[in-house]
């Protein structure tokens, strides 16, 4: 709008501009002052038009007092600046030629109605501004407290729908709020947990630090704790629980509660102890096994050197016997029956029985004088087995053969402990059994070198650490060198020439003595014709070869023989096989026919070690023999003169009977020149021992032999 | 425990706030008597505060037409506090009829009134997130409904960044927002700061105290730690500067000297 210089479009421009300048300082608007200026302009010309009505009325400046509020002129200075300008300047600006009197009491007037305008919108300005914020902090906290409430739904959902249990005490300990989980847990009532004190709740089972962990936390010097701890419920049970257990700060971080989180863990423990019990105890009768005993023996043998222990090693005599007569089911009873008896022996503390497997059981004492206590525990076991035992009306009797050892606690491993106890519990059985051993270390250092043979002689034979000596046979009427005896020998690596009577009671029981015999016999068979090439055919030395019982019921002993001689190229007749008495009695017509064969074909058959056994004198001549070997007892006494005429009337029976019966007679161990003499007058046809020549290497036999043929 | 997430804030009305505090300072009265204690303390140790927080609306005045000039017409406003003269909305209606414009604020109050005054305005909307949360921010209803954020937007800091402490790292928060705009989106950005306010540091340093003593301190930068804020963003002309110099349609020397206080500045991204 352009306006005419100084005309009162101007005038009433250049107030406005003046009221604006005094005014915009005050102001918080975000205008500028020249777009403010604007927004003054028509309050301007309202106080112009009012200034001059024709009727005037003051309320036209009661808007603008308003419309002043509106321009966000709510600082009062605003208003007392508008005031100002307004007295001083509009009647100057826009009074145009009007009476100067009237006009100020107008412009007077004016400014009464501008204040009371403006105080009124400012005050409605401000009560609706306090009104709007007021709701807005009503309607933010019904947001928050929806909210709240929904947090807190969901919160309690959770709380009560774990399957945890969650419980808040207070630092004293007072339990303030529990889940049903938890309640649960208790066996129910609310009223069994809840008001509770935490520090109630002891249990003989408490680890010692629960209670430690526990003071820290209330302390506010731990922030967490998990445990395993049990509680007693109400009815008495015990509740075992994975309790963890943290510590509730306020916002400045001071403790303020402590929250528990427990899981039932009584379930599973029980579980637990039921697998456990399960693997460390025996099905059949309820004792502890292998595995529990041996963890009680090391426990007992890592204590100190005054701890001592004594343990019973028992097997039962002739079990298996029982097992396969009366089958497994009474087997079973007995071994129970047994495992009651044997319990009713260990009562003591201190004191274990265990069942290791099979018919083999232990007990055990441990204190400080178990070396009197072993051998009571001993004999109270060999008691109680006394009375017999009575399966499907049947008495049995039951035996036991025992090993004990004793001794103090960390000189030896369990498993040197329990093996000295077998080896000496075998030392009992193989003296008859029904009796107890004690151990000793010699005999358990014999029985493990034994062991130690056993394990080694297959490879011994491959590697062929046998040899053979040879013990000549002695013709008593001319003095000849008439064969030998082939002696086995083994040349350990370590232990030196062990003798026969060393391995091949193991080489039995392992059967390697049927290759061992054979090897044996194929070499004295090659040796004997090596003897044959040498001297010519004028003086053919018999070999003798000894026959072990296992041998003898080897289906391959004939084919065997045969093979080898054949091979060797050497007559039935230069073979004497020696068989011992003892494997000789009773025997059937089974046992007798490979015998038999052999000696159809010429091989002569030798009974060994005759006088030792309990011979049917009748049976002699049953039996496919043509050389009896009497043993050195019978000849000993010969040694001295004069010698003692019982048996030397013995001897001249068995010569006698021996020759009735066409059987030739050899003694053996014969060692000096009377005892020689002295057997020759009793008819004895064949002899050997120290006397003629100690067992030797084959080529001492051939001197010999030819030292006998020039001599 | 931990609060969790979605558990809001409990509302203290006993406790200033400072969009009440800045409304006081703007003249208005949607405040209560706790914040006006805080104001008045404040104001104690920097009388002109109330001219800062004029120079700011002023600005924001200026920006958004400069804007709307541009052709930018969505606005995301967060740290919006009490809509009352001079907002965001009020100022993009009457510079341009199809802006749209989503408030964002993490008072609840101020969220509630804003709710109350834009309860029938189909263009403009609050958010109640907080700037330290960018995504709670751009996966809003709000912003989903109002914003295309295919297309430029203007993203308005006014006197909010100074509110976040190094802590809750205010560059990642800008540096999310950003990458969430399309090119020739603006950042209208004001901060805080020690320099340009016309008293010593030490007595300006009251003022953080208050603000401090009502737990949500006011953190003053550097313009050179301001500017950082800018990164990705090509300065629009005059650069970071003290309100008044920023685009002035009156002469810079005739605002009052608190004006000049902090730094102002719009960024373009490319």
């Amino acid at each position: 709008v352009s306006a005419e210089p100084d005309g009162p479009e101007d005038r009433l421009r250049r107030f406005a501009t003046i009221w604006s300048r005094a005014v915009f300082p005050v102001t918080s608007t975000s205008l500028t002052r020249p777009e403010f200026e604007e927004r003054l302009l028509p309050l301007a010309r309202r106080l112009s038009e009012a200034l001059r009505a024709r009727a005037f009325d003051a309320q036209a400046a009661k808007a603008v007092g308003a419309a002043l509020v509106d321009a966000h002129c709510t600082d009062p200075d605003a208003l007392s600046a508008s005031l100002d300008c307004v007295d001083a300047y509009l009647v100057l600006y826009c009074g145009e030629d009007g009476p100067q009197e009237d006009l100020r009491t107008r412009c007077s007037r004016l400014q009464h109605a501008m204040a009371a305008g403006y105080a009124q919108a400012l005050r409605a300005r401000t009560l609706a501004e306090q009104e709007a914020i007021a709701q807005a902090a009503l309607q933010a906290q019904g947001v928050v407290a929806q909210a709240l409430h929904a947090s807190e739904a969901r919160f309690r959902a959770v709380f009560e729908g774990a399957a945890i249990g969650i419980g808040i005490a207070d630092l004293e300990g007072n339990v303030l709020q529990i889940n049903g989980a938890m309640m649960r847990m208790f066996g129910g009532g609310e009223q069994t947990v809840r008001g509770r004190n935490v520090r109630e709740w002891t249990h003989a089972e408490d680890a010692p630090q629960v209670w430690k962990l526990y003071e820290e936390l209330v302390r506010g010097e731990r922030e967490h704790y998990h445990v395993e701890k049990a509680f007693y419920r109400p009815d008495g049970t015990v509740l075992w629980t994975n309790l963890t257990v943290s510590l509730l700060r306020d916002a400045d971080g001071r403790p303020q509660y402590q929250l528990a989180l427990m899981e039932d863990t009584t379930e599973r423990r029980l579980l637990n102890l039921r697998l456990r019990y399960e693997a460390t105890h025996d099905a059949l009768t309820g004792l502890p096994n292998r595995t529990l005993f041996f963890e009680r023996l090391e426990k007992v043998l890592a204590a100190g050197e005054e701890q001592r222990f004594g343990l019973c090693y028992l097997d039962l005599d002739g079990f298996k016997t029982i097992n396969d007569s009366l089958g497994h089911a009474a087997g079973d009873r007995l071994l129970v029956e047994v495992a009651d008896r044997l319990q009713s022996c260990a009562t003591a503390p201190g004191e274990m029985v265990a069942r290791l497997g099979g018919d083999e059981f232990v007990a055990l004492t441990t204190g400080p004088d178990t070396r009197r206590e072993v051998d009571d525990l001993a004999a109270r076991i060999m008691n109680a087995l006394l009375a017999p035992v009575r399966i499907d009306g049947r008495e049995l009797t039951v035996r036991g053969s025992i090993g004990i050892v004793e001794g103090a606690a960390g000189e030896r491993s369990a498993a040197e402990v329990l093996r000295s106890a077998d080896i000496t519990m075998y030392r009992a059985k193989s003296a008859g059994g029904n009796r107890f051993e004690l151990a000793d270390a010699e005999a358990d250092a014999r029985a493990i070198t034994r062991h130690g043979l056993t394990t080694a002689l297959p490879a011994a034979l491959e590697r062929g650490e046998f040899f053979i000596e040879y013990q000549p046979l002695v013709h008593l009427g001319d003095g000849s060198v008439r064969g030998a005896e082939a002696l086995v020998r083994w040349l350990h690596p370590q232990h030196g020439v062990l003798g026969p009577d060393r391995f091949i009671p193991l080489a039995e029981h392992t059967g390697l003595i049927v290759p061992l015999g054979r090897w044996v016999l194929e070499h004295s068979v090659r040796q004997a014709r090596a003897w044959r090439e040498r001297s010519g055919e004028t003086t053919p030395l018999r070999i003798n070869v000894n026959l072990s019982p296992c041998q003898l019921t080897h289906p391959g002993l004939v084919q065997d023989t045969v093979d080898i001689l054949e091979r060797a190229g050497v007559e039935p007749e230069a073979l004497c096989l020696e068989v011992t008495e003892s494997a000789l009695i009773g025997a059937d017509d089974d046992l007798l026919k490979p015998l038999r064969r052999l000696a159809e074909m010429g091989v002569d058959i030798a009974l060994d070690d005759f006088g030792t056994g309990y011979s049917n004198l009748a049976n002699l001549r049953r039996l496919p023999v043509s050389v009896l070997k009497l043993d050195r007892s019978f000849t000993q006494s010969m040694q001295q003169f004069p010698a003692d005429p019982v048996d030397l009337k013995i001897v001249e029976g068995i010569v006698s009977l021996a020759h009735s019966l066409d059987l030739a007679v050899t003694v053996e161990g014969v060692e000096t020149g009377a005892q020689a003499e002295q057997l020759r007058i009793l008819g004895c046809d064949t002899a050997q021992g120290w006397y003629y020549a100690r067992p030797g290497p084959p080529d001492r036999l051939h001197e010999l032999a030819l030292a006998d043929a020039t001599g | 425990m931990e609060r969790p997430a979605w558990a809001p804030r409990s509302i203290d009305i006993s406790v200033p706030s400072v969009s009440r505090i800045y409304d006081y300072y703007l003249g208005g009265s949607h405040n209560f008597e706790v914040d006006r204690e805080a104001a008045r303390r404040a104001m104690e140790f920097m009388p002109g505060l109330p001219k800062i927080a004029q120079a700011n609306r002023a600005f924001t005045r200026r920006a958004v037409r400069y804007a709307i000039g541009r052709g930018v017409t969505q606005f995301l406003d967060i740290g919006s506090g009490i809509p009352t003269f001079g907002s965001v909305h009020e100022v993009a209606r009457a510079a341009g009829s199809d802006a749209r414009v989503v408030h964002v604020d993490h008072d609840p109050v101020a969220v509630a009134h804003s709710q109350a005054v834009l309860a029938d305005n189909a263009d403009a909307d609050v958010v109640a997130a907080d700037l330290r949360k960018p995504q709670d921010i751009l996966t809003s209803p709000q912003v989903g409904r109002l914003l295309d954020l295919d297309r430029p937007v203007a993203l308005l800091l006014v006197a909010v960044l100074h509110f976040v402490e190094d802590e809750d790292d205010p560059y990642a928060a800008v540096a999310e927002l950003t990458a969430a705009l399309a090119p020739g989106s603006l950042l209208v950005l004001t901060h805080a700061s020690y320099e340009g306010i016309p008293l010593p540091q030490r007595r300006a340093e009251g003022v953080v105290d208050v603000y401090k003593d009502i737990r949500n301190p006011l953190i003053m930068r550097s313009r050179e730690k301001i500017a950082r804020f800018f990164e990705g963003y090509d300065m629009v002309e005059p650069g970071l500067v003290p309100m008044p110099h920023w685009r002035p349609e009156t002469a810079p020397e005739d605002e009052d000297p608190y004006a000049f206080s902090g730094f102002a500045g719009v960024g373009r991204t490319s």
